[in-house]
C-alpha cells in the first residue's frame, strides 16, 4: 500500500484493535485485512460520488428552481468514462483477491500435518502423533499447518476468522486449507456450511501455544499410538497385507514409496497417488486398476471410517521400504487384537 | 414547457363508468378471467400475502438473534424458520413480485397491445403460482423443511426428514409459473408491439422485464431437474449426488448456482426497468444513455450466466476455474455500475420533483450501490474466503434483493397505483413510510457487515456473546423496518375508497400507459394506437396536451 505509512499504522492498529475488528492471528491476516480496506475505501468513495452527484443534481435542478426539463440525448464520453474506471478498479481488485486466494490456498512444501473429519456435528481433529481432539485444535506459533479435511456425512465448512481462512469441507474428497498462527490465544472455530440441526453448535476453539508449550501439549495428550501406528494395524486387520506384502509374488503392488509417485493406470492414464487418490482406490477399486494387475481388490466401501481411512493413508505415506510390511506380516500373525474402526455408515454420536 | 395540465377537480371528478374492475362482477369473473390487468391484480394480492408470511418468519428469526443462546425456539424450529422465509421470499415473493404484478399490468399496455400474447396461459402462470403456494402453505402445515432455501445435498437427500419433497414439488411447479411468464413476456414484446413501436422506442420497463424473461425460460429449467434429482435421490437413492455411489455432490452446487445466479437478475432486473420509468418521469427527462441502460440489461442477462461457480469459490473448485469465474464476476458489475450513473446524470438538467416513488429511488440507488460494490467484495477471490457463508454476505443481498428490488417495487407500486386503482395514495404519510422504510433497512442491514467480518456464519440460532451488540442493532432495525412495510398496506387500502380521483395523467408522464383512462378499460385501447415518438418524449407530450386543451377550450 502506497498511502502514507503512518495513516496506515494508525488505520490498522486503530481499527484492527476494536471491538468491530477481528483478531490478526495468522500471516494472513494483515494481507486480507489490507484488501478489506481498500474495498472499503473503494466503496464509500464510491457511494459519495453517486450520493453527491444525486444530492447535487436534485438540489440544483429541483422544479422550483429549473421549472424546464433540457432533453439531453447522452453522452458516449461519459458512458465511456464510467464503465471504463470502474471496469479498472474491477481488474485491480481481481488481480489483488486473487494474489491473495493463491496465498490463502497454496500450502508451503513444508507444513505439518494435522487432519480433520467432519460429521454432523463435531469436529475430529488428528495430529500425525496420534492426539485427537473434537472441536479443538491445538497449533504451535510460527509453523504453518496444514489441515486435510473430510466430511463423513453433509457438506461442513472450516472456519477461522481470526486467521482469515475456511474452507469446505465435502464428503467424498479431501480438501485442504494452511495457515501460520503468529498470536498466541484461542480463538473461534465455526462450521459455516448449514449443517443441519445443531449447525450451530459445531463450534470450536483454536488454541494457539508457543513452540515450547505446545510441544509439551502433544507429549501430555498422546494416546500412545501414532495415526500410521493405527494405520498398520487396520492394514493387518482388514487384510489389505494380504495382497500388498511386497513381494514378488503378491498380487498387488507394492505400496512402498507409491505415496506421491506417478502410477501408470490400465486405461491408459497416468496418476499421481495423493490422499484422495489413495483413499478413492480403497473405495472403488475397481476404478484404478494399476497397469498390470488384475481388478481384483474388493470394494472397503462402507467398512472403514473417515478417520480409519486417513490412518491408512498416513500409514502408506510413511512407506518407505517394504521392511515396515514385512513387519506387519510377521507381528499381525501373532497380534490380531487390532482396533474395530466404527462403520462409516452409522452415525456416530459422541 | 413541459407540464400545464393540473390535477382534475377533484369534487366534480369521478371514476370513468366503465373499466376493467367493474367489466364484470362475481368473484367467478376474477378467477376465469383472462384479462392481463386482472390476472395482475391476483398476482399482487396473492404476493402480498406471501411477503408478509416470509416476514413472519423474518421477525422470528431476529427474534431469537436478539440474545446470543439459542433461547426462543428450539434449534430445529429456527432452521425451519429461516428456511421458510428464504422459501418464500425468494420463490414466492422475489421471482415473481415486479413481472408478475407490475409487468403483467403494463407490459402489453406500454407496447400498445390489448393484452399478453396467451392470455390463458397467463391465467395459468396465476394457478400454478398458487398451487406452488399451497404446498409452501401445507408444508408449513405438515411441520416445515430445515434444508435452507439453497438444498445443499446431502443434507436435503440423506440427513433430513422433513418435508423436503412437498417444498420441492412448490418450487418445481413454481418454476413452470415463471417459465410460462417468461414466455409470453417475450413472444408478446415481439409479436404484438403497436404500429411504430420499434425496439428503440420501448419504454425501459419492457426492455428490463424482456431481459428477465429470457433469464427464467433458460434458467429455470435447471432448477426443475436439479429439483428432480434431489427427488429421485431421496426417493430410489439413484445417487447422483453420493460419493458413495460413486456420484458426486458438488454437481448439485453446480446444477442449483447455474439457476440461482441468474435468478438474482431475474429478481433485480424488473427493478431497475421500474427505477428507470419513475426517474424518467419526475426529472421530466428521457433516461439518460436509453440505449447503454438497455443494452447493460441484456449483457447482465447473457453474461449472468457465466458466473455461477463464484458462489463456490472455497468449495473446492480448482484454483484456475476461480480464476475465470471472478474475473467474469467482475465484468458484470460493470453494467450494474453503468446503470446507477445513467439514473444519476438522467436528473441533470432536469426538473425534478419529490413525489413517493421518488423517494423510494433515492432509497434504491443508495442501498444498490452498496449492495453492488459489497458485491465486488465476494467477487474478489482472497476476500470471499474470509466472507462467504458470514452475516456479510446476508448484507450484501439483503441490499441488493430488499434495499434495491424491494424499494424499486415499492416505487413502482406508487407509481402506477392511480393508474391501476383510479386513484391517488395520500403523499404525506406515504412519504413518511418511505423514509422509514429506508432507516429501517440500514439499521437492520448495515450492522450485518461488520458482524461478518467478524467471523459470524449466518444460519446460526446461537452465536458467541461479543456479536451480541451488533445483533440487537438489527433486530431493532427489523422492527423499524417491519413497520415500514405494514404502513402502505393500510394507506393504500384506504386509499381505494378515500384516495383523490387520479385521471389519466397524474404525473403527466409519457408512456402510453398513462394516456388511457385509469383505471384502464378491459381492451387496453379503444383503437391500436400508432406511436410516433420514442419513449420519454416529453416535448411531443406538451404538445398533445396543447393541443387536448384547446379542443376542450
Ligand atoms: C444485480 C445485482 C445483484 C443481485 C441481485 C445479487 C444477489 C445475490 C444473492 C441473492 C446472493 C446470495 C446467494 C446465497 O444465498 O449464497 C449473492 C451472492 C454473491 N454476489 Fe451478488 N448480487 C448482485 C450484485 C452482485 C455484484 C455486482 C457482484 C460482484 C461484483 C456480486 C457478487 C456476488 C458474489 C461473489 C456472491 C457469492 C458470495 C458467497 O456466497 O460467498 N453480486 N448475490
Ligand atoms: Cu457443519
Amino acid at each position: 500500500m502506497q498511502i502514507s505509512p503512518v495513516l496506515w499504522q494508525f488505520l490498522t492498529k486503530w481499527l484492527t484493535s476494536s471491538a468491530l475488528w477481528p483478531d490478526q492471528a495468522s500471516t494472513i491476516a494483515p494481507w486480507a485485512d489490507a484488501l478489506y480496506i481498500f474495498l472499503w475505501l473503494m466503496t464509500v468513495v464510491g457511494v459519495i460520488l453517486v450520493g453527491a452527484l444525486v444530492l447535487f443534481f436534485a438540489i440544483r435542478y429541483r422544479k422550483e428552481r429549473h421549472p424546464e426539463a433540457v432533453q439531453i440525448e447522452g453522452s458516449t464520453l461519459l458512458e465511456a468514462t464510467w464503465t471504463i474506471i470502474p471496469l479498472g478498479i474491477f481488474l485491480f481488485v481481481f488481480v489483488w483477491g486473487a494474489w491473495l486466494y493463491f496465498r490463502i490456498y497454496n500450502p508451503p512444501a513444508d507444513a505439518m500435518q494435522v487432519y480433520v473429519v467432519g460429521k454432523q456435528w463435531m469436529w475430529k481433529a488428528e495430529h500425525p502423533g496420534g492426539q485427537h481432539e473434537i472441536n479443538a485444535l491445538h497449533v504451535p506459533t510460527g509453523r504453518p499447518v496444514q489441515l486435510t479435511m473430510i466430511s463423513q456425512d453433509v457438506f461442513h465448512s472450516y472456519s477461522i476468522p481470526a486467521f482469515r481462512v475456511k474452507r469446505e469441507v465435502i464428503p467424498g474428497r479431501y480438501t485442504t486449507v494452511w495457515f501460520n498462527a503468529t498470536k498466541p490465544g484461542t480463538y473461534h472455530l465455526f462450521c459455516t456450511q448449514y449443517c443441519g440441526t445443531l449447525h450451530s453448535g459445531m463450534i470450536g476453539e483454536i488454541t494457539v501455544m508457543d513452540p515450547a508449550d505446545y510441544q509439551k501439549w502433544t507429549e501430555e495428550s498422546t494416546s500412545g499410538m501414532s495415526l500410521a501406528q493405527n494405520g498398520e494395524r487396520l492394514f493387518a486387520s482388514l487384510g489389505c497385507i494380504s495382497c500388498h506384502s511386497g513381494n514378488a509374488t503378491a498380487s498387488g503392488p507394492s505400496l512402498a514409496g507409491v505415496y506421491g509417485s506417478k502410477i501408470k493406470m490400465d486405461d491408459g492414464t497416468e496418476q499421481v497417488a495423493t490422499d484422495g487418490f489413495l483413499r478413492d482406490v480403497i473405495l472403488n477399486p475397481s476404478q484404478h486398476v494399476p497397469y498390470g494387475y488384475k481388478p481384483i481388490m474388493p470394494t472397503y466401501q462402507g467398512q472403514i471410517s473417515e478417520e480409519g481411512l486417513i490412518d491408512l493413508v498416513e500409514y502408506i505415506k510413511g512407506l518407505k521400504t517394504n521392511y515396515r510390511v514385512q513387519q506387519t506380516l510377521d507381528t499381525s500373525k501373532s497380534d490380531d487384537a487390532a482396533p474395530i474402526t466404527p462403520v462409516a455408515s452409522q452415525k456416530v454420536t459422541q | 414547457m413541459s407540464t400545464i395540465v393540473s390535477l382534475p377537480d377533484q369534487s366534480t371528478a369521478t371514476l370513468p363508468k366503465k373499466n376493467y374492475i367493474n367489466a364484470e362482477h362475481g368473484l367467478l369473473s376474477w378467477l376465469l378471467t383472462a384479462d392481463h390487468k386482472r390476472i395482475a391484480l391476483l398476482y399482487m394480492f396473492s404476493i402480498t400475502f406471501f411477503f408478509f408470511i416470509g416476514g413472519f418468519f423474518a421477525g422470528m428469526v431476529r427474534l431469537e438473534l436478539l440474545t446470543p443462546a439459542g433461547d426462543l425456539m428450539a434449534a430445529d424450529t429456527y432452521n425451519k424458520m429461516f428456511t421458510m422465509h428464504g422459501i418464500v421470499m425468494i420463490f414466492l415473493f422475489l421471482v415473481p413480485s415486479v413481472p408478475a404484478t407490475l409487468g403483467n399490468f403494463f407490459l402489453p399496455i406500454m407496447i400498445g397491445a390489448k393484452d399478453l400474447a396467451f392470455p390463458k396461459i397467463n391465467l395459468l402462470s396465476w394457478y400454478l403460482y398458487m398451487a406452488a403456494g399451497i404446498f409452501v402453505i401445507t408444508t408449513l402445515v405438515l411441520g416445515g423443511v430445515d434444508t435452507g432455501w439453497t438444498f445443499t445435498t446431502p443434507l436435503s437427500t440423506h440427513y433430513l426428514n422433513t418435508h423436503v419433497a412437498t417444498t420441492a414439488t412448490g418450487i418445481f411447479i413454481a418454476g413452470f409459473s415463471s417459465i410460462f411468464t417468461g414466455l409470453n413476456f417475450i413472444v408478446t414484446v415481439h409479436r404484438m408491439r403497436a404500429p411504430g413501436m420499434t425496439w428503440f422506442r420501448l419504454p425501459l420497463f419492457v426492455w428490463s422485464n424482456y431481459a428477465a424473461s429470457v433469464l427464467m425460460v433458460l434458467g429455470t429449467p435447471v432448477l426443475a431437474i436439479a429439483i428432480v434429482l434431489v427427488a429421485l435421490e431421496r426417493t430410489i437413492g439413484i445417487g447422483v449426488f453420493d460419493p458413495t455411489k460413486g456420484g458426486d455432490p458438488l454437481l448439485f452446487q453446480h446444477l442449483f448456482w447455474f439457476y440461482s445466479h441468474p435468478a438474482v437478475y431475474i429478481m433485480i432486473l424488473p427493478g431497475f426497468g421500474v427505477i428507470s420509468e419513475v426517474v424518467s418521469t419526475f426529472t421530466r427527462k428521457r433516461v439518460f444513455g436509453y440505449t447503454a441502460v438497455a443494452f447493460s440489461s441484456v449483457a447482465i442477462a447473457v453474461f449472468g450466466f457465466f458466473v455461477w461457480a463464484h458462489h463456490m469459490f472455497i468449495m473446492g473448485v480448482s484454483n484456475y476455474s476461480a480464476l475465470v469465474f471472478s474475473l467474469l464476476t467482475m465484468l458484470v458489475a460493470v453494467p450494474s455500475a453503468i446503470k446507477i450513473f445513467n439514473w444519476a446524470f438522467t436528473m441533470q438538467k432536469g426538473s425534478i420533483t419529490f413525489e413517493t416513488p421518488m423517494l423510494y429511488v433515492f432509497g434504491f440507488i443508495g442501498l444498490f450501490t452498496i449492495g453492488g460494490l459489497t458485491g465486488v467484495f465476494l467477487g474478489s477471490l482472497g476476500m470471499d474466503v474470509m466472507l462467504t457463508e458470514t452475516y456479510f454476505v446476508v448484507a450484501h443481498f439483503h441490499f441488493v434483493m430488499v434495499g434495491g428490488m424491494l424499494m424499486a417495487f415499492l416505487a413502482g407500486i406508487h407509481f402506477w397505483w392511480p393508474k391501476m386503482t383510479g386513484r391517488m395514495y395520500p403523499e404525506g404519510v406515504s412519504k413518511f413510510a418511505a423514509v422509514v422504510t429506508f432507516i429501517g433497512f440500514i439499521l437492520t442491514f448495515f450492522p450485518q457487515f461488520v458482524v461478518g467480518y467478524l467471523g459470524m456464519p449466518r444460519r446460526y440460532a446461537a452465536y458467541p456473546a461479543e456479536y451480541q451488540v451488533l445483533n440487537v442493532l438489527s433486530t431493532a432495525g427489523a422492527t423499524v423496518l417491519g413497520v415500514g412495510y405494514m404502513l402502505p398496506l393500510f394507506y393504500l387500502a384506504w386509499s381505494l375508497k378515500y384516495g383523490a380521483i387520479a385521471g389519466a395523467n397524474p404525473w403527466q408522464a409519457t408512456g402510453l400507459e398513462w394516456q388511457i383512462q385509469s383505471p384502464p378499460l378491459t381492451e387496453n385501447f379503444i383503437e391500436t394506437p400508432i406511436v410516433t415518438q420514442e419513449a420519454y418524449d416529453y416535448e411531443w407530450l406538451a404538445k398533445k396536451q396543447e393541443r387536448e386543451l384547446q379542443h376542450v377550450g
